[in-house]
């Protein structure tokens, strides 16, 4: 059996670990346009701000692909899926064949067509190490910094480049900061909290024309900078899929092996694909780490043959900026509890038809998971104390029963 | 493989597994010093008590570890029925936090939140068996081996 993987971050190892669950025999080749062992894409922020060490930023252990048997091709880009004759072409012309296929193709950062944005000299986008490293080439000490898009891209590059002394300026169309996972009453929190750092916000609009060291905003106002960084979203790289007849929606659409609706022998994980979030029913592309992971995972034991589904997937985030943390989950369409000191500390449980269909916490974030794990397995809330659970997140809310099979005997196969 | 479970009915509440595991897993030899000096050691375990119903909760070394399958770093692993944290490669983003359907992913506030710690079965540490266990005066917390796995 030889399996090809298109991809090296989280999903192409996870399909590695996959594999090598069932299969320790077969050939596994990765592919990747990156000429890197495999590293962690969150943390190219850490390394910026000199939390991180390069060698720490490997995702696994230096002997990684050897323990695993893998050999790898990096710093080549796979051009085309021939899934006719079971090969995908590499950009020399090459092609190799696979008995089963991976796209772990991830995704790029999605720039919208801005005036005078070739006039810039030193722009970035902020998503894998090089862009890091081109970042950390440019910045100087206390360099004017417009960054443009207040996501969690943005964000993560603004407070890196705080250790530069950056002087910094965000904008965003969207009138309030992170909207893709906070609620307005905790992004208006971490606001001011970044604000207190010395960045300032410019919201709920957009840059009109730039020139060579400042841009026009659409509200009149003008914004100079050394640099500009471009965070405004990511898109899914479904090219190779969509061109090889496997069904293309926003990401790459997949059935719950992890298998491309359309293809033979071809899988996909991570953020090129959509997953199906438990909290909405609906399909849409969850592009986080622990997803691409455990999709991945999934994907590796079906492509070895043993059957295997990806359940239970919601959108989940645990992330922080400039010492505040946040951890949120599921979907908030829903009844609401909340809680705040309106400074640092915010709680919000989401519930709809009897069950918490998502959370945020800012500050205390401790034992969140005990509010996951609720989401993840559909636990009514009339099965517990949701009081508290309200309080904050323990086990013993649980009834005894529900309690000991979890705590006693609890050492199987639950996530 | 043997594992520590908790027995609610024999659970005082007392607490004294948190400060055996705080000890055991702080690196000094005298255990009232330890407390005393105000070094705060952080404890791995964590009692749950209401109404009169008390128990102790930490890792459960779960074969399915979302915490290990969801860290971002590559911090954690799996080895020998054991989850163990690499300490030099965890940045605090507290992903594992978010993962652990048992809440037993503990923030080190010791240094701040800068990382996480969690129970490795004291294996890592002077004690060599769990401290929790053998400072349990009731036989609340035992490790043994069910043969679940």
């Amino acid at each position: 059996m030889k399996y090809v993987i298109i991809g090296n971050s989280a999903a192409a190892i996870g399909t590695i670990q996959g594999i090598r669950l069932v299969d320790k025999e077969g050939q596994i080749v990765v592919i990747s346009d990156e000429n890197y062992h495999t590293y962690s894409r969150p943390l190219i922020s850490y390394w910026l701000k000199g939390a991180v060490t390069e060698e720490n930023m490997r995702y696994r252990d230096e002997d990684f692909y050897e323990k695993n048997d893998v050999d790898t091709l990096f710093g080549t880009r796979v051009t085309k899926i021939n899934p006719a004759a079971k090969t995908v072409t590499i950009e020399n012309g090459n092609e190799i064949s696979y008995d089963k296929l991976m796209i772990a193709a991830g995704s790029k950062p999605f720039i919208p067509p801005m005036e005078g944005l070739d006039k810039v000299a030193k722009k970035f986008t902020f998503m894998t190490f090089d862009s890091a490293k081109a970042v950390k080439e440019a910045v100087t000490e206390g360099a004017k910094v417009l960054i443009v898009g207040a996501g969690l891209i943005g964000l993560k590059a603004a407070e890196a480049l705080e250790h530069y002394g950056a002087d910094m300026t965000v904008i965003d169309l969207a009138d309030r900061i992170l909207p893709s996972i906070l609620d307005e009453d905790a992004s208006a929190i971490m606001q001011k909290h970044i604000e207190s750092k010395g960045v300032k916000f410019i919201l709920g609009t957009s840059v009109k024309e730039f020139s060579e060291n400042s841009a026009l905003l659409n509200n009149g106002e003008t914004v100079e900078f050394d640099m500009v960084i471009l965070a405004v979203g990511v898109r899914p790289n479904t090219e190779l899929a969509a061109e090889a007849g496997g069904t293309v929606n926003r990401g790459i659409v997949t059935d719950q092996k992890q298998a491309v609706n359309g293809l033979k022998d071809v899988y996909a994980a991570g953020d090129c694909t959509e997953s199906l979030d438990i909290t909405t029913g609906q399909q849409k592309i969850l592009a986080l780490l622990p997803n691409a992971f455990m999709q991945g995972e999934v994907a590796g034991q079906n492509m070895a043959g043993k059957e295997t589904y990806y359940l239970n997937a919601i959108p989940m985030n645990a992330i922080g900026f400039f010492g505040l943390h946040i951890i949120t989950a599921g979907s908030y369409d829903g009844e609401a509890f909340t809680e705040t000191d309106g400074v640092k500390n915010y709680k919000k449980l989401v519930t709809k038809d009897n069950e918490l269909k998502g959370f945020i916490l800012m500050g205390d974030v401790k034992r969140a998971g005990i509010y996951t794990s609720l989401i993840k397995h559909h636990i009514s809330i009339d099965e517990c104390d949701f009081e508290l659970l309200k309080e904050k997140p323990q086990m013993i809310a649980f009834s005894r029963g529900y309690r000991n099979e979890k705590l006693a005997g609890g050492y199987g196969n639950v996530d | 493989m043997k594992r520590v479970y908790v027995n609610e009915d024999r659970c005082l509440g007392c607490h004294l597994c948190e400060y055996y595991c705080a000890f055991a897993n702080s690196g000094e030899s005298d255990m009232a010093k330890t407390f005393k000096l105000d070094k705060n050691p952080v404890p791995r375990i964590t009692v749950e008590e209401l109404d009169g119903v008390s128990f102790a909760v930490q890792c459960r070394q779960c074969t399915a570890h979302p915490c290990v399958k969801g860290c971002i770093t590559g911090a954690l692993s799996f080895d020998d029925g054991i989850i163990r944290i690499d300490d030099s490669r965890c940045v605090g983003c507290y992903t594992c936090v978010l993962s652990c359907p048992y809440g037993c992913i503990v923030i080190d506030e010791k240094n701040g939140g800068k990382t996480i710690t969690k129970c490795e079965l004291c294996t890592r540490n002077a004690a060599g068996e769990p401290a929790c266990v053998s400072g349990c005066i009731n036989g609340a917390i035992v490790f043994e081996e069910r043969g679940e796995d």
